[in-house]
């Protein structure tokens, strides 16, 4: 493996030629953000949030599927960019029904955090305000179309890790949606296999526990590189929490 | 001159209130009507989502009692699941609920009616107000504001947040009761009944100087609704549908609350978004089916209230009716609900005693086992009904919310018809007339807006209307 060396933010730095940027540019303790990148997930570069500046390219690169190279200059972050991910946020905000104050990731979403630190106040397009339904016709589970932003680390998860290839999207364009097997009931999927992982990867309330009120989903991400580990490396020491279901009995 | 009656812009969303005030031939009040001119939606815009929601989305409805809207929506949601919520869930309800009571009925007599009752109906407007009444008395003032802050607390405590926490659930509650929170609230207690003792002598002070108000502002005979407990006391959260008439008979006889609809009907009205319900064995016509709920009703149609202080105090209350009839006159609201903060606050010391209270136990699971759930409830202003409709998983097809203010909307009519009938007399609208007609509709206690309110002064607009339809007199304020 060679070693590349790069400039990040007027800074050199060192890589492993194969490397993403993104991967990198964390590395070096810079924050980026990110919706639709997952650690264990392959790369989708969909969401558009870590675009960067990379000296010679005319256009902005998404980090997250951009290799590192042998003297490349990167900005990650510039007037421009911070103009380009406000707005690509709001079209985030304006093609679905985000209504934060009452969602059950109310404090604890991805979306909502990303938007905060951006600075996101206000959304200066026309809502789309779509008329989406919600499917709860899994026993366990809920899909709520009105807050899915399509990052698809659950049709990832669902395929690469679980191996079901339950969930997939359809449509184009903002008529994009997240189906399961072939846009039916989720109650009625004869692949699911009912692991929950797509629930606990969606940055989003889009996939939910039923049952769960306001505010009350919190997601757990650590089962992933648990299972990686295991599978690449069988180390099998799981120190993480098992994931959390408000509706069972507790005390905090 | 104008011609007709037009709602006008300036009357925006939220709280915001028209009266017309019709004359005869004789320049004498021939009608007058309260008109809300608000429109919320949220039967509507909530089909489509799932009844676990509702609690967080109908708590939205109203910042001054979203508890309320939570306890009837968690129990609508405890019907579909059709569980028996855990005991102690119960309890904390319960708790949360009297915390409600406390908080509302202080806001609605220290921040909103005692300017007029302690300053004076028609004194000056620009002090008549909870600023006014500082800069006066602020003893008094500052009574108002602790003891709202106790059941806002309270509220807080159980919830997390005192504005729309989302704790109330299909099935029970989300958090269970810390034994040094409980500690907390047995705390605050001792001067929160201080100050409500202390409240109860001012009302009572009041009574003299008002004694034509307490005559004319909505004096008159109605139906009475409100829960009672098995056993016919004093309710806020469960039990029996009862209402009575003027007259003190039982018309209708302890009816389990899910089956309102076989004596709840609801009429509409071009010139008011808000509905109006009425008894319906009784219909429409000539005001027969015309009930009040709220404070004033509650204690009309219990037989007891089941605390000592406050059952004293209902001792002296029955006094105002007619030789033992209910009281009808609307002005004794304010009586009604200083009683209803006592007993409150009596039931909150005794449930901080229950051994129980702190279990962990608080929660109830289940799937869909009910299409249909209704929960009612006891808000500050009146009976609270929700109403959901769902498919097998739980996805809304209909919700019928059925609220206070709402029910009072008939009885608010002809409250503020009797006022304008005893001082509207052919002359023209001054200030202080203007405030008398608010003062009517304040009794009720009306929650047609939350932030206006704060500070004493209610958006309204009032038309005096000749009798071929052409404006005599108009004044607005918002």
């Amino acid at each position: 493996m060679s070693v590349v060396t790069l400039t990040i933010n007027d800074e050199l730095a060192s890589a492993n030629s194969g490397q993403s940027l993104l991967e990198v540019i964390r590395e070096h303790g810079i924050y980026i953000p990110t919706l639709c990148h997952m650690d264990g997930l392959s790369e989708r570069g969909g969401c558009r949030m870590c675009l960067v500046e990379v000296q010679g390219m005319r256009t902005l690169q998404a980090a997250c599927v951009t290799e590192v190279a042998e003297g490349m200059v990167v900005t990650t972050h510039s007037e421009r960019l911070r103009k380009y991910r406000r707005m690509t946020l709001e079209l985030i905000f304006a093609e679905r029904n985000h209504v934060c104050a009452v969602c059950v990731m109310n404090g604890h979403c991805e979306l909502q955090a990303v938007a905060a630190i951006e600075g996101m106040d206000h959304v200066r397009f026309d809502y789309l305000h779509p008329d989406l339904s919600m499917d709860i016709s899994h026993p366990r589970f809920g899909l709520d179309h009105n807050r899915c932003i399509l990052c698809t680390r659950c049709v990832r998860v669902c395929d690469e890790v679980e191996g079901a290839h339950t969930k997939d999207v359809m449509g184009r364009g903002i008529n994009c949606r997240i189906v399961n097997d072939l846009n039916q009931a989720w109650g009625s999927s004869q692949s699911c296999t009912s692991c929950g992982k797509c629930v606990q990867v969606c940055p989003t309330g889009a996939l939910f526990h039923k049952g769960v009120s306001v505010a009350e989903m919190v997601k757990r991400h650590d089962f992933l590189s648990w299972i990686t580990l295991g599978r690449e490396k069988n180390e099998w020491n799981y120190t993480g929490q098992p994931p959390y279901y408000a509706t069972e009995r507790r005390k905090e | 001159m104008t011609q007709t009656v037009i709602i006008d812009p300036v009357t925006r969303i939220e709280g915001h209130a028209k009266i017309s005030i019709y004359l005869d031939d004789n320049g004498q009040v021939n009608d007058a009507r309260f008109h809300v001119t608000e429109f919320r939606g949220f039967e509507k815009f909530c089909e489509g989502r799932s009844f676990w929601e509702m609690p967080g989305i109908t708590a939205r409805v109203c910042g001054i009692c979203p508890v309320s809207h939570l306890m009837a929506s968690a129990k609508a949601g405890d019907a579909i699941l059709g569980v028996r919520i855990p005991p102690t869930a119960e309890k904390l309800r319960r708790l949360m609920n009297w915390g409600q009571i406390v908080q509302s009925h202080a806001l609605s007599f220290f921040h909103l009616s005692s300017p007029d009752l302690l300053l004076g109906m028609e004194s000056d407007p620009t002090t008549r107000n909870i600023m006014g009444l500082i800069a006066k008395y602020p003893d008094i003032a500052r009574n108002g504001i602790r003891l709202r802050q106790f059941g806002q607390e309270v509220i807080r405590i159980l919830g997390g947040r005192s504005i729309h926490p989302a704790w109330t659930v299909p099935g029970g509650v989300r958090r269970p009761l810390a034994a040094e929170d409980r500690d907390q609230i047995k705390r605050m207690l001792p001067e929160a009944l201080d100050i409500i003792e202390l409240a109860l002598d001012l009302l009572k002070d009041a009574f003299d100087d008002n004694s034509t108000e307490i005559e004319t502002y909505g004096n008159f005979p109605s139906l009475f609704m409100g829960l009672v407990t098995p056993e016919g006391g004093l309710e806020h959260y469960n039990g029996l549908l009862r209402i009575m008439d003027a007259e003190g008979h039982l018309v209708q006889e302890d009816l389990p609350p899910e089956r309102f609809r076989e004596v709840i009907g609801e009429a509409v009205e071009p010139w008011s978004y808000l509905k109006f319900p009425y008894y319906k064995p009784f219909g429409l016509e000539d005001g027969r089916g015309m009930y009040r709920v709220g404070p004033l009703a509650r204690l009309n149609v219990c037989d007891f209230a089941g605390t000592p202080l406050a059952d004293r105090e209902l001792r002296q209350f029955r006094r105002l009716g007619e030789r033992g009839k209910p009281v009808t006159g609307s002005f004794h609201y304010h009586y009604a609900r200083l009683i209803e903060i006592l007993f409150a606050l009596e039931k909150i010391e005794e449930v901080l005693d229950d051994p129980n209270l702190t279990d962990d136990h608080v929660r109830s699971n289940a799937s869909v086992n009910e299409l249909i759930g209704v929960g009612v409830s006891e808000a500050p202003r009146g009976t609270l009904f929700h109403e959901y409709h769902v498919n097998e998983d739980g996805i809304l097809q209909q919700v019928n919310l059925i609220i206070a203010t709402g029910q009072n909307n008939l009885a608010m009519n002809q409250t503020v018809k009797q006022i304008a009938q005893a001082y509207v007399n052919g002359g023209g609208l001054s200030e202080g007339i203007l405030n008398r007609i608010e003062h009517g509709i304040r009794v009720f206690d009306p929650c047609l807006s939350c932030s206006t309110h704060a500070v004493g002064h209610m958006p309204l607009h009032v038309q005096l209307i000749g009798p071929s339809g052409d404006l005599v007199d108009e004044r607005l304020r918002d």
